[in-house]
């Protein structure tokens, strides 16, 4: 059966007989590197489209139907009308700053790649602390985002920035406190060790409430991370125009529109692996013969389809509620979320020591 | 209690969500629901009293029944009706008033109907074609009644 994992370590055994031990890892980065910037166009494109369809459908409009069958070439279209226009920079600008800020925000988000399990062992790097390192590093947009807002030298740049580093600050407590709790069930900060937990089901249904608890408050935190709605107060289109990437123009702007949409696929990747099991198949411990069935589906199609349903339900969220306001948004944080993950925490933790979980 | 008032503002918030969702979600899986009217391929049916534009019926002996009284010119809010008349001697030997031209200005019209109601001999009606749009806005200015056309019999 033709899988990634076989693929991969086709592709090792091949390049390392050919090339050596130095080369072949050079041209395996390459090769990483090449792959990992394909999926972001492509999930780009995809996800933008997905997005366009879903909003239609909800406020009872059809969408993009237009350019192709069912309009799936409305992405392709856009991006190429980005990619030829001007891209300005203001006159008042920082121009260093201005120019770097959008690349800052895109390396921020191709770095949390590294170590998301796409598939059974198809992982870039399975570093030991991955879901701290993933913690680390998904905190660093708030940098750019920052760097857009102060260099573009415009009120609404610098508002909508502030906003978005207050909230992606306070959210990210929330954020880290349930991933704490999967920790503490796992008992690993390992991304491999994490799924391989979930063999015989899925956290979400292993963790009774307190885990169901936890999956809420990411997908809240997740949400808001991303600078989407109902938390889009960063770019909120009618108070701040367009927020910190008011002054962007052309392909600078298109990063940030494809930052925002590759941190969603990461943080609902993420939300996938603690609480879905990642790659993992429906598994139901005992069932042995139904768990053997649930293996035929390929690795990599349930790790997608779970984290296209996560992102489903950001959308869903996105096209249904209305924007909270800034003191609305941090009383959310400071006086529901966080209070409430904390003694979910501690449940957690009374329930991994007594064992009560399945 | 304030402990109470606490856990209760989370039920009203989640509750008041879930039903938010409920309403998108049945949008989202109910597609005949979709208003949108994919307007070149598909017309809409428009009903009879839709009001268009001014036009003014002719029958097949290229004749008309607008008597040139200029009511319509007078009850036209905004002026965008103007006739020319001119003195034609009948049979009998006299003068009678006729339209010369019957100038419309499609793009000062409001579409109000007063024109229609204003005229005694219902010269005018109102068109249901709602596509007007031209490359040159002198296009807009029309001439209502066709040329060579005569006032029917027996209206005065």
């Amino acid at each position: 059966m033709i899988s990634l994992e076989g693929l991969t370590t086709l592709l090792q055994t091949w390049l390392q007989n050919t090339l050596g031990e130095p080369w072949a890892f050079a041209a395996e980065s390459v090769i990483v590197g090449i792959a990992a910037i394909t999926l972001f166009a492509f999930l780009g494109l995809a996800l933008v489209y997905m997005e366009r369809k879903v909003a239609a459908l909800m406020q009872i409009r059809l969408g993009p139907n237009r350019v192709g069958p069912k309009g799936i070439f409305q992405t392709s279209a856009d991006t190429l009308k980005l990619v030829m226009k001007e891209g300005l920079t203001p006159d008042g600008a920082d121009k260093f700053l201005f120019n770097l800020a959008p690349f800052m925000v895109m390396i921020a988000a191709m770095l949390v790649l590294a170590p998301i399990a796409f598939a059974r062992n198809f992982q870039i790097w399975d570093l030991s602390i991955g879901v701290l390192y993933v913690a680390a590093v998904s905190s660093v947009a708030v940098i750019g985002i920052l760097m857009a807002g102060w260099s573009s030298n415009n009120k609404y740049s610098l508002l909508g920035a502030m906003r978005s580093a207050a909230q992606i600050v306070s959210y990210e407590l929330s954020a880290g406190l349930s991933i704490l709790a999967i920790v503490i069930l796992t008992g690993s900060l390992r991304i491999s060790d994490i799924i391989n937990s979930q063999a015989d089901g899925w956290w979400i249904i292993k963790g009774h409430l307190p885990v169901l608890i936890a999956f809420i408050v990411f997908l809240i935190a997740v949400t808001a991370e991303t600078n989407r709605a109902p938390f889009d107060l960063a770019e909120a289109e009618s108070e701040l125009t367009a927020g910190f990437h008011t002054e962007y123009s052309g392909m600078k702007f298109a990063l940030f529109f494809l930052a925002e949409y590759i941190n969603i696929f990461i943080g609902c990747a993420i939300n996938a692996t603690l609480f879905f099991g990642g790659w993992m198949p429906f598994h139901i411990g005992g069932w042995d013969s139904f768990n053997h069935v649930m293996d035929f589906i390929p690795s990599s199609i349930w790790f997608f389809g779970k984290t296209m349903f996560l992102i489903f339900l950001i959308m869903w969220f996105r096209w249904t509620f209305p924007r909270l306001r800034v003191d609305q948004l941090l009383n959310l944080e400071w006086k529901y979320l966080l209070p409430i993950s904390m003694v979910n925490l501690l449940l957690v933790t009374f329930m991994a020591i007594m064992g009560w979980h399945l | 209690m304030f402990i109470k008032e606490y856990f209760k503002t989370i039920y009203l918030t989640v509750s008041s969500l879930l039903k938010g969702m409920k309403t998108t979600g049945y949008y989202f899986t109910h597609q005949k629901e979709i208003i949108t009217e994919q307007y070149p391929e598909v017309r809409p049916v428009l009903a009879e009293r839709f009001k268009g534009e001014v036009i003014m019926p002719h029958n097949e002996a290229n004749e008309h029944s607008c008597t040139g009284c200029q009511a319509c010119e007078i009850a036209c809010p905004n002026g965008t009706i103007k006739i020319v008349t001119k003195n034609e001697i009948n049979a009998e030997g006299k003068k009678k008033k006729a339209i010369d031209t019957f100038v419309y200005h499609l793009e000062l019209c409001t579409m109000c109907n007063l024109c229609v109601v204003a005229c005694p001999s219902d010269a005018i009606i109102m068109a249901n074609n709602y596509e007007h749009s031209v490359f040159d806005r002198r296009e807009f200015t029309k001439v209502l009644n066709n040329p060579g056309s005569k006032i029917m019999e027996g209206i005065e």
